[in-house]
């Protein structure tokens, strides 16, 4: 079969998966007076539609920033007045000054549903097609199952789809950055980048890499020649495009201000809801070069840690469905256990150190039984969050274990990400591959 | 991952787990009045008892199924009990809790278990080339179009029918007969007209063929009939077999006297010549043609515009109507039509048998028959068409519209159009293109005349005055392409050679 009929047929199975979640309920769903995200969205598409740019970050009568007030960058802003625009014209009581708060309605679930599906498409799908075409080993079948296996991701597909987010923009441009930066296309990487940094402050996570990444390539290449030249290309291409998406803020100094403070409220609590994990879980995902069977084991274990929200937002059938669908497939398609040979998860550097002290660990059938093991876990955990009541001294017992479990799960991850990292020959493959 | 499985079994496994997630997934979509029919089934079978069955009538939804379906209901119902006992009350109409909603969906999960069996069946019948590529093989190609098969995934899973598990006992049946076990192709069709008599309409198909391939148990060398082959003793068994099939399912009501009402209730003959939204066959074509007429008559003056009848055809309600110009139909009249059509087949299986090859195209040909001039045809009877061959004919619509399932449906169906073309393609590469370029005209017209049905109409002036245009234009284009491919069908049929070759699709 072609290539592009198997695209195809991917892409459509990730679109028919994401709109079947759609189906389901959302963040705070009938629940007033304050409702949850769903109602944060749609707030925000009042807030920015009703309101003067200069208001849209401070309190005043008409902006409660109390309730749900805007604590993204600006462009999320911009993206909820697109909306807001689109939303005027199908209906007006959708984003009504202050009657609209708490509108709940099937058109209206519907409209808001499908703006997560145009961006979905217009950005994040066409960045892991290129990004699994261009980045990933192996024939182009194995390829298009990579691609299929992380259109499918539960995590993403629970949150947007589910719950109710805007993820897929963030995480596509971010993977449009690493595109970006892959191909050598480092301005226009950067430029992406930058764009997802104003659309989610939270890809922070991701740009110490970004930086590291850029700065390594302009000392290799002469600071005081064309590594210099490129440098300052990089910077101003950063500068002009945090400018353009500030613009309306810089008038008055005390409106950047304003929009830091929104963006980072130091005087909230470490843990917001537990949706902070979530941004964990997604990080590990995207922040490195890895496919395949890194990608499944990081990404199979991260659904669980959303499960206490999942289970208040009344998501439990497509938790467990794509959590499912995903792990069988990827085992399927990938067959990522028998390609658990040191060689294959590159813990070749790594086996050779503890070969004297523990000549006996055979790796791949300890990861084997690891995987199994917390997968096990995953699911008596699932199991017990949902039909067993915790004792009466421990209420919160099952959420705690949750990211306990995950919380070992990751740092595990971190250790062995960082691993691979050091430990590995620098990989001239790819940069062939962009030159 | 678990006890080792070849690649194909693994790969079909793979395919029917994944439709199952996807169908778990719809469990909360929309569902029909279908839904609240079988729940009110599960209610009376479970809350009646037996002789009041077909008697019963608090809902609207009496049962019109026969007594085997009943009963599957029955054991059914037992089951629901453990998960909201108050669906199975009679009264509690139009009764959808979440644990409702979730048996139901489940019951139809799971009893698509057969239908994956049967397509198993089905696959082991097909010759492959070995050493294929996987994606390239006959099997694999026919268990997606089957198992992933987009106009039965919406209408039962998400309009809610138990369509897979009807269809799995029919490809099981077929698949009998192919692997010539012919007793069971036989039961298994007898149970399965005792499960939904619409099956009826393929029943002279599998008459005729047992009778002369299987009664007859040899042919000439030119491939006539041989008639002093013929086996008393299978034309017994086989007799044996059906009635008692018969016997188990309405023996309790001859013996209780009930034998007409259950008849009345199978078979309704008070509803119109076509449904409310009209089924893409031949009598869709004659009403337009009708229209057309009437509207020219009057526009000439031919016609008195007072004397023409008031009765909508493509009104919202099931009711009996007169044409206005060409003469009317009669339940009779279309009898005599579905049985003119599929003579010349069953003809030609009797004379020319061409093995369970020729049994299939005859099947297919009747039940293609029966939808073109049946009377009060449901455009979902086009599935009984479509899956024995897996054709790719785009008549199934759900009967209401509603745009949350919009996307879904369009994502389905260009899942299943892109697979079935590239695969159909890759399959039948030596023959020449798989489509001539009427045929792909045709089906590239679907877009626009979506895309004005869909999105367009609704935006114009006329959407409050003449609602029902787009679907009846939908139907009409429709018919023009199920009667093209009943023609074509027929004329393979009746020009196919001996050798088995595999007729083109669509």
């Amino acid at each position: 079969m072609e290539n592009w009929s198997l695209i195809s047929l991917c892409v459509l199975l990730g679109l028919t998966s994401r709109w079947a979640v759609s189906f389901h309920s959302y963040s705070g769903a009938g629940k007033p007076p304050i409702f949850g995200d769903y109602e944060a969205q749609r707030h925000w598409q009042e807030v920015t539609y009703n309101l003067p740019v200069h208001e849209w970050y401070f309190n005043n009568t008409n902006n409660d920033l109390n309730y749900w007030g805007l604590d993204y960058p600006p462009l999320t802003a911009y993206h909820s007045l697109v909306c807001a625009y689109v939303a005027k014209l199908l209906n007006p009581e959708w984003v009504e000054l202050h009657a609209s708060r708490g509108y709940e309605s099937h058109s209206h679930k519907l409209f808001m549903r499908a703006t997560v599906l145009f961006t979905d498409i217009l950005i994040y799908i066409p960045a892991v097609l290129l990004y699994c075409f261009y980045f990933c080993d192996g024939s182009s079948k194995q390829k298009v199952a990579t691609a299929l296996c992380i259109l499918l991701y539960p995590g993403l597909i629970l949150i947007d789809y589910g719950h109710f987010q805007y993820n897929s923009v963030s995480l596509g441009l971010a993977l449009w950055g690493t595109l970006g930066l892959g191909l050598g296309w480092d301005l226009f990487g950067c430029l992406a980048f930058t764009l997802t940094l104003n659309y989610k402050q939270m890809e922070l996570y991701h740009s110490l890499p970004f930086f590291c990444y850029l700065l390594g390539k302009c000392i290799k290449q002469g600071l005081t020649g064309r590594g210099f030249f490129h440098l300052v290309k990089i910077s101003m291409t950063v500068l002009v495009t945090f400018a353009l998406c500030w613009m309306p803020f810089l008038s008055d100094p005390k409106q950047p201000l304003q929009v830091l403070h929104r963006l980072f409220p130091v005087g909230r609590g470490l843990f917001e809801d537990k949706v902070a994990n979530t941004w964990c879980s997604l990080n590990y995902i995207s922040s490195y070069h890895v496919c395949e069977t890194h990608l499944i084991i990081a990404g199979g274990h991260s659904g669980i840690i959303m499960l206490p929200l999942l289970l208040k937002d009344g998501l439990l059938l497509p938790y467990v469905v794509t959590s499912l669908a995903f792990l069988f497939l990827s085992l399927y398609l990938l067959s990522a256990l028998e390609r658990s040979t040191e060689e294959e998860l590159r813990l070749g550097l790594y086996r050779k150190h503890t070969q004297h002290w523990l000549p006996k660990l055979n790796l791949s059938r300890i990861i084997k039984w690891k995987f199994w093991f917390s997968l096990v876990a995953m699911a008596a955990l699932s199991f017990t969050s949902v039909w067993l009541k915790p004792p009466a001294k421990l209420p919160d017992l099952f959420p705690v274990l949750v990211s306990v479990l995950s919380f070992l799960h990751f740092l595990g991850f971190i250790i062995y990400f960082n691993q691979v990292q050091l430990m590995e020959p620098q990989r001239k493959k790819s940069l062939k591959k962009t030159n | 991952m678990a006890a080792p499985m070849t690649n194909d079994q693994s790969c079909f496994f793979a395919l029917a787990l994944g439709v199952s997630f996807l169908k778990c997934l719809l469990i909360n979509a929309y569902h029909s009045t279908d839904f609240e029919v079988h729940r009110n089934w599960l209610a009376l079978t479970h809350s009646l008892p037996v002789p009041q069955w077909y008697y019963e009538a608090t809902s609207e939804w009496t049962l019109d199924y026969p007594p085997l379906f009943a009963w599957f209901e029955y054991g059914l119902s037992h089951i629901a009990w453990f998960f909201d006992k108050e669906m199975l009350v009679v009264q509690n109409l139009n009764y959808a809790s979440p644990a409702t909603i979730l048996f139901q969906r489940l019951s139809v999960i799971v009893a698509d278990v057969v239908f994956f069996y049967a397509v198993k069946e089905c696959c082991k019948c097909l010759r492959e080339d070995k050493g294929k590529d996987l994606l390239g093989k006959p099997s694999f190609i026919l268990t997606v179009l089957l198992l992933w098969n987009f106009g039965l995934l919406i209408v039962d899973h998400i309009h809610f029918q138990y369509n897979g598990f009807l269809f799995g006992v029919l490809l099981l049946s077929i698949a009998r007969h192919f692997q010539n076990r012919h007793f069971e192709g036989a039961l298994l069709f007898s149970v399965l007209f005792n499960l939904k008599h619409i099956y009826l309409y393929i029943a002279p198909a599998y008459g005729i063929y047992l009778l002369r391939c299987f009664c007859f148990t040899q042919s000439n060398a030119d491939g006539s009939l041989q008639w002093r082959s013929f086996s008393v003793v299978r034309l017994v068994t086989l007799g044996t077999i059906v009635l008692s099939t018969f016997a188990v399912s309405f023996g309790p009501f001859i013996a209780l006297g009930q034998l007409p009402q259950v008849l009345s209730r199978l078979f309704p003959f008070k509803r119109g010549l076509c449904h409310a939204y009209w089924a893409p066959n031949i009598w869709a074509l004659y009403n337009i043609a009708d229209k057309a007429f009437s509207i020219l008559g009057v526009k000439f003056k031919l016609l008195d515009i007072n004397k023409l009848p008031k009765a909508s055809m493509t009104g919202g309600l099931v009711q009996e109507f007169q044409h206005s110009v060409l003469p009317s139909v009669s339940p009779l009249a279309t009898l005599v039509c579905t049985l003119l059509s599929i003579l010349p087949a069953l003809f030609r299986i009797w004379h020319r048998p061409n093995g369970a090859r020729g049994f299939l195209r005859c099947l297919v040909i009747c039940a293609l028959g029966s939808f073109m001039f049946g009377w009060h045809v449901h455009e979902k009877a086009i599935l009984m068409a479509i899956l024995p061959l897996s054709r790719l004919l785009y008549t199934v619509r759900s009967v209401q519209k509603n745009s949350q399932q919009l996307p879904i449906k369009i994502f389905l169906m260009l899942l299943f159009t892109i697979f079935s073309l590239t695969s159909l393609k890759t399959l039948f590469r030596k023959g020449g293109a798989l489509l001539n370029p009427l045929e792909a005209t045709y089906l590239l017209g679907l877009i626009p005349l979506e895309l004005i049905c869909e999105f367009v109409y609704p935006l114009t002036v006329w959407q409050k005055t003449f609602p029902f245009l787009p679907l009846m234009l939908t139907s009409v284009y429709c018919a023009l392409g199920v009667t093209y491919a009943f023609i074509r069908l027929y004329i393979s049929l009746l020009t196919c050679s001996d050798n088995t070759k595999k007729i083109k699709t669509q």
